[in-house]
């Protein structure tokens, strides 16, 4: 035996890779430059992200915060940098940004003259208190309809939302929406308890005529007799007051809300097999799907009213509520169509074979499951809806882009342009983003097995 | 029955309906506010400021009927309306009467079933051009480019006028005065056309006025005036005859700091006196209390003081009273005689 | 043993109008027609009370009354003692413009951001996201509005360009002016015109029809309808034999020298924009409120296209480039043959509510002042002749129209591309 081995006895120990395909340069080159075409791609992004930031940051970040009018803007700036361009007025948002989010919405309801600068001493909640419960309880309100592992007792707030949420808002007497949720209460109640009696179809036809004869006739006078007795209520704000950015997030919120139940309805209307159902809900729809919403709300501003019987009159906030909330129902009966479609038929044919009638099928196996699906679609109508808003400045409404034109007609404020506008779409980007980002989560998150 | 099944369905919502009737007065003193439709904005005539409150010379108008009808000028709601809405708010009885720099054409008066009730503001269609244009007269605009505000009839009369002199024009549409200002000082169009009060308004919030002419031409008559619906002569009464009161009070030197006293005291000229209330019942005429007028004035001052106030020379908008002078001073206010 | 025997024969009654399934779904169905008829009559009803009560009744007599203002854009002859139909119809013919431009631009820019973001380079992918994110969660009136506002302070004004020593020339040899007016764009002219004709003589109708245009269509149709019979016959003789015969060049023949030899023949030459007066002449104008709203809308359509192609592209399992690689076809052939046939299938349903999307948003046209039908008859008309209900119902009966021929035709391209299912 030699001692010479021609046998590697022990392995080398592992080299390190060569620093051009690990790390940072490693990632940059397999990421940014890996080929001729890749490497003009990513530098023409460069030189793009290059020009666009240079323009942007200076304006955005060199800019003026506190002066009265614009004319103190231009001057600051003339002193600052020597120069009127390239530099953001930010002055006109610190001015009026309260104004962009609320509208005219008193901050102090109670003392409609107080401003948020010169609070009333006696006033001891927060100002615009009413408008951000509101918003926070719509969370409360939700949150138990998205997350099944919530104590279900707090579906409790879910149900008295929709009266709360008027309330909070208008104002006036607590007992008007006491007595119209009462009114539900007597037609469940009435389905409840008359179903052993008189039987289901009997029942339903007596809770409903019962609900009617409450809401039409009673309600008012016992409203007004319990308030007499113990005047609870809320200061009122008229709904002329409402804009800004509150009023794109109220007429989304109301037009999603009250569109959903009319588009379930809509949407089994259309999967019926009834003929004369069917075609009503296939011209509805398909009507109010093609035509743009802005003739909608002209019909709101200007037509409404003839459709109506001479001499009713409400407002302006109310008639377009009503309209955009027929648009977005077309729109989410599409999406809850796609959701039933998406079933698989054995679904319905299980429910048939359970011996369940059509709707307790609906209530307890299709509905459950289509709307688990439709819900992703139901978050983006709401995106595109709460966007669509912004139409109302053109009738005349102040949300925010209303209200801009309003500050430019301010002597202090004409001729400001962009800082507004980058303002508005900051508050769009972020709230249409987040509920997308939501939305994309919660479709991972329902996805249960199936696939 | 199916009204109410509407209004049910309404208060759920919480809120509540009310009935647009022939007897305007009623239902604004059972309300306790005069719904008044106002522009969205427009410099010196109306406009929000940072709390909200509305300003300006259309808008003093609102609240000296306010003050009339209600004895308190803050008891309005403001309603801003489009060129486009306007006219159907008024008639749907959203608002009570309009006071938008509204111009008074025949069609609007008897067609569309309104009523103007008077005129606060003798305006006319004209021209602003830059200074480094060269151009002096409005004949010299051949070919040019021009910015409108649309939904007005400026854009009518410029087709006629433009029309009429055989010259060609490029018209450039824009729905906002705002919007019309900013293309106008980037060069997007050569000439800007609105009411010279409008002009001398734009003008006046440039970073250079001086380098901006308004052409001596003036192409057409736009009396602009609060205005009523038809088929209420009293409650249109009551604006005009506001109206008038503000214009008479000039006349006869009833300021806002006067006017309470002079009332207390009774004047010597029965005229006056009867505009004061203190002598006659002028008021009860109109179904008001003696001492309308007086609030009217009391609210926001007479004519003059609003004009001096809103657009006056010493405000921005830096109008000149022309011919909204007094008739005495050789312009075209006139107020009947209070008898 | 037992007997069938039928069951006892039902006389009718009342209640099984209810509760006999046979019947119910009838009584619902009349029950719905009635009430729908019901609130119909109703707010007719209303309507009819109302416009008495205010004097106006329904008339389109409006129609034929001068419409005494100018619109700066139209296709058709127009000036401000036409009537308010044809305004309408230039109004029209302007939506359609846009909608035809818009939905073509943001098809093609969409299929690009599409593939781009799926761009294996990360900076590319992550610039397409952030474009994609940032149009879809903003409002598109805000876009337009800022599309607008970028343009107008952005380019030069024509005087400009004034002057020996200009601030801003022309690009493109001398042949385009990118102004804050709109750009100026060199027309197509031609010295041997075969003229127009008119149709629809003197009424609001009435339209003229350049015959070059016309002559210039039929050549090319016939000359593609030509190459097609080159390429089929190319087919059956691969199809039978194996071997397929080049026929790149006959094709390219075909289409280009009937074409050229049109052109020649007419004399057509190019007429370019020059400074006069206060602004360009001659030329093709393109105004700034066109190519606003035309970029606003393509960018912010072409965003939700670029997701849509996206998933498609994803849908495709990558058993089926596979597969078709493994027969032997070439990338290229794999993309159209395998890839694309099936992609589509996906894109095309959700692609053809994008277009409906655009033409509805074409409509706030009327922020930018692009004289749409919006801006016409439910603008300036409706504000002149205070005719709301007739010009407001009319407006949504035009759009209505227009979807659904663009539903139609696009259901019936869906139809031939579906999938055959058994």
């Amino acid at each position: 035996m030699t001692d010479h081995s021609y046998v590697r006895t022990e392995m080398l120990p592992e080299k390190a890779p060569p620093a051009s395909e690990v790390g940072v340069i490693g990632w940059i080159r397999e990421n940014l430059f890996s080929g001729w075409f890749n490497s003009i791609l990513t530098i023409l992004s460069l030189a793009f992200i290059y020009y666009i930031l240079s323009a942007l940051i200076p304006w955005t970040f060199q800019s003026v915060w506190n002066a009265g009018s614009l004319d103190e803007c231009r001057e600051i700036m003339r002193e600052t940098w020597g120069e009127t361009h390239g530099h953001a007025c930010w002055a006109v948002i610190n001015d009026r940004w309260l104004q962009l989010l609320y509208g005219f919405y008193p901050p102090y309801p109670a003392y409609p003259d107080a401003t948020v600068a010169d609070a009333p001493a006696e006033a001891w909640l927060p100002a615009y208190f009413r408008p951000n419960l509101t918003l926070i309880l719509l969370f409360v309100a939700l949150a138990p309809v998205l997350f099944g592992h919530l104590p279900r007792h707090l579906l409790i707030v879910s149900a008295i939302y929709p009266f709360l949420m008027p309330w909070l808002l208008w104002g006036g007497s607590v007992w008007v929406p006491v007595t119209i949720a009462f009114g539900f209460v007597i037609l469940f109640g009435v389905i409840k308890y008359g179903q052993a009696v008189m039987g289901t179809l009997a029942a339903i036809i007596a809770a409903v005529g019962a609900a009617l004869v409450w809401w039409l006739v009673l309600s008012g006078p016992v409203a007004d007799g319990l308030y007499a007795v113990m005047p609870v209520g809320l200061p009122t704000v008229e709904s002329r007051e409402f804009g800004g950015f509150m009023l794109a997030v109220l007429l989304g919120v109301v037009a999603i809300g009250l569109s959903l139940p009319i588009g379930i309805v809509l949407a089994l209307g259309r999967q019926s097999d009834l003929f004369i159902i069917k075609s009503l809900c296939v011209g509805f729809i398909e009507t109010i799907r093609g035509v743009p919403l802005i003739t909608l709300l002209f019909v709101a501003s200007v037509l409404l009213n003839y459709f109506l019987p001479p001499g009713t009159d409400f407002d302006i906030i109310v008639r377009v509520m009503i309209m955009v909330t027929i648009f977005a129902s077309a729109y989410n009966a599409e999406v809850i169509r796609g959701g039933l479609a998406a079933l698989p038929k054995g679904q319905y044919e299980g429910a048939d074979s359970l011996g369940l009638n059509y709707w307790q099928a609906q209530r307890l196996i299709i509905m459950p499951q289509a709307l688990k699906i439709s819900i992703p679609g139901i978050v983006s109508t709401f995106i595109g809806v709460f966007k669509d808003t912004t139409l109302v400045s053109i009738i005349g409404l102040l949300d925010p882009i209303g209200l801009s034109q309003g500050i430019r007609a301010n002597q202090e404020w004409n001729g400001i342009y962009w800082e507004l506008f980058a303002f508005i779409a900051l508050l769009f980007f972020i709230f249409c983003f987040g509920m997308s980002r939501y939305s994309m989560w919660l479709e991972r998150k329902l996805q249960t097995g199936h696939r | 029955m199916k009204k109410s099944v509407i209004l049910g369905a309404l208060t759920v919502a919480g809120l509540s309906a009310g009935a647009a009737a022939a007897a305007t007065l009623d239902d604004i003193k059972a309300r306790g506010k005069l719904n008044c439709g106002v522009t969205t904005g427009l410099v010196g005539f109306a406009a929000p400021d940072a709390n909200g409150e509305w300003q300006g010379f259309d808008v003093g108008v609102c609240r000296a009927v306010a003050a009339a009808v209600l004895g308190d000028p803050s008891a309005v709601e403001f309603v801003p309306t489009t060129g486009k809405t306007r006219f159907t708010a008024l008639a749907s009885g959203e608002i009570d009467m309009l006071a938008r720099n509204t111009t008074w054409t025949l069609s609007r008066d008897v067609d569309l079933k309104n009523e103007f009730v008077g005129v606060n503001y003798y305006d006319g269609q004209g021209f602003m051009v830059p200074k480094g244009l060269g151009v002096s007269s409005a004949k010299e605009l051949n070919g040019a480019t021009v910015c409108i505000q649309t939904g007005t009839t400026t854009e009518l009369n410029l087709a006629d006028y433009f029309r009429a002199n055989d010259m060609e024009y490029e018209p450039v549409p824009i729905e906002t005065n705002a919007e019309a200002q900013q293309q106008y000082l980037a060069g997007a169009c050569d000439v800007y056309t609105t009411d010279a009060s409008g002009l001398a308004a734009t003008r006046a919030t440039f970073e250079s006025p001086g380098d901006h002419v308004i052409l001596p031409e003036i192409i057409s008559k736009e009396p602009l005036g609060p205005l009523v619906r038809h088929g209420d002569q009293e409650w249109g009464d009551i604006v005009r005859w506001t109206l008038n009161a503000l214009i008479a009070a000039e006349e006869f030197g009833l300021t806002s700091a006067n006017v309470e006293e002079l009332a207390s005291n009774g004047t010597d000229k029965p005229e006056v006196n009867r505009i004061l209330g203190v002598e006659g019942t002028l008021g009860e005429m109109l179904g008001l209390e003696s001492d309308w007028a007086v609030n009217a004035i009391a609210a926001g001052g007479n004519y003059g003081e609003l004009f001096e106030k809103h657009i006056g020379e010493n405000t921005p908008v830096g109008l000149a009273r022309g011919l909204n002078a007094q008739w005495q001073d050789g312009g075209l206010m006139y107020a009947p005689p209070f008898r | 043993m037992t007997t069938y025997t039928d069951p006892p024969k039902e006389s009718f009654r009342l209640s099984m109008l209810l509760y006999d399934t046979r019947y119910r779904s009838l009584t619902i169905q009349v029950v719905a027609l009635m009430g729908f008829m019901l609130l119909a009559a109703w707010l007719i009803n209303n309507t009819i009370q109302n416009l008495a009560a205010l004097g106006k009744p329904i008339e389109f007599g409006f129609f034929t009354e001068p419409a005494s203002y100018d619109i700066n854009q139209h296709l058709l002859e127009y000036d401000s003692r036409d009537t308010h139909l044809r305004a309408s119809l230039i109004g029209l013919i302007n939506t359609l413009i846009i909608a035809v431009m818009g939905c073509a631009t943001a098809t093609i820019v969409g299929v690009l951001v599409g593939i781009l973001r799926l761009s294996k380079n990360w900076l590319v992918a992550k610039i397409m996201a952030v474009y994609v994110e940032m149009f879809r969660n903003v409002p598109v009136l805000l876009w337009i509005v800022l599309a607008m506002a970028i343009l107008i302070e952005s380019l030069p004004r024509p005087a400009a360009f004034r002057g020996d020593t200009p601030d801003a020339t022309m690009k493109v040899f001398d042949s385009v002016a990118f102004t804050n007016r709109g750009f100026y764009i060199p027309e197509p002219l031609f010295s041997r015109s075969l003229g127009d004709i008119h149709l629809f003589g003197q009424s609001s109708l009435r339209m003229d029809v350049s015959l070059d245009f016309v002559a210039f269509l039929v050549v090319l149709i016939g000359s593609i309808y030509a190459a097609r019979r080159v390429t089929a016959r190319a087919d059956k003789i691969q199809n039978a034999t194996g071997l397929r015969p080049t026929t790149w060049h006959i094709n390219t023949a075909i289409i280009i020298l009937p074409t050229l030899a049109l052109l020649v023949g007419l004399g057509f030459h190019l007429g370019y924009p020059e400074l006069r007066g206060f602004n360009f002449q001659g030329g093709i104008h393109m105004r700034n409120s066109l190519i606003a709203l035309w970029l606003s809308l393509s960018l912010y359509t072409a965003a939700f296209v670029a997701e849509i192609v996206r998933a498609g592209i994803l849908a495709i399992s990558h058993g089926q480039t596979e597969a078709a690689a493994a027969l032997g076809l070439r990338p290229g052939r794999i993309m159209r043959l395998v890839v694309l046939p099936q992609a589509l299938r996906v894109i095309v349903p959700p692609l053809i509510s994008q277009y409906l999307n655009l033409t509805k948003n074409s409509s706030l046209a009327i922020a930018v002042g692009y004289m749409d039908i919006t801006g016409t008859l439910g603008g300036i008309t409706m504000n002149q002749t205070g005719r709301e209900l007739e010009c407001v119902l009319l407006l949504m009966l035009v759009y209505l129209s227009i979807s659904l021929i663009i539903s139609a035709i696009m259901n019936w391209y869906n139809n031939r591309v579906k999938l055959v299912e058994r």
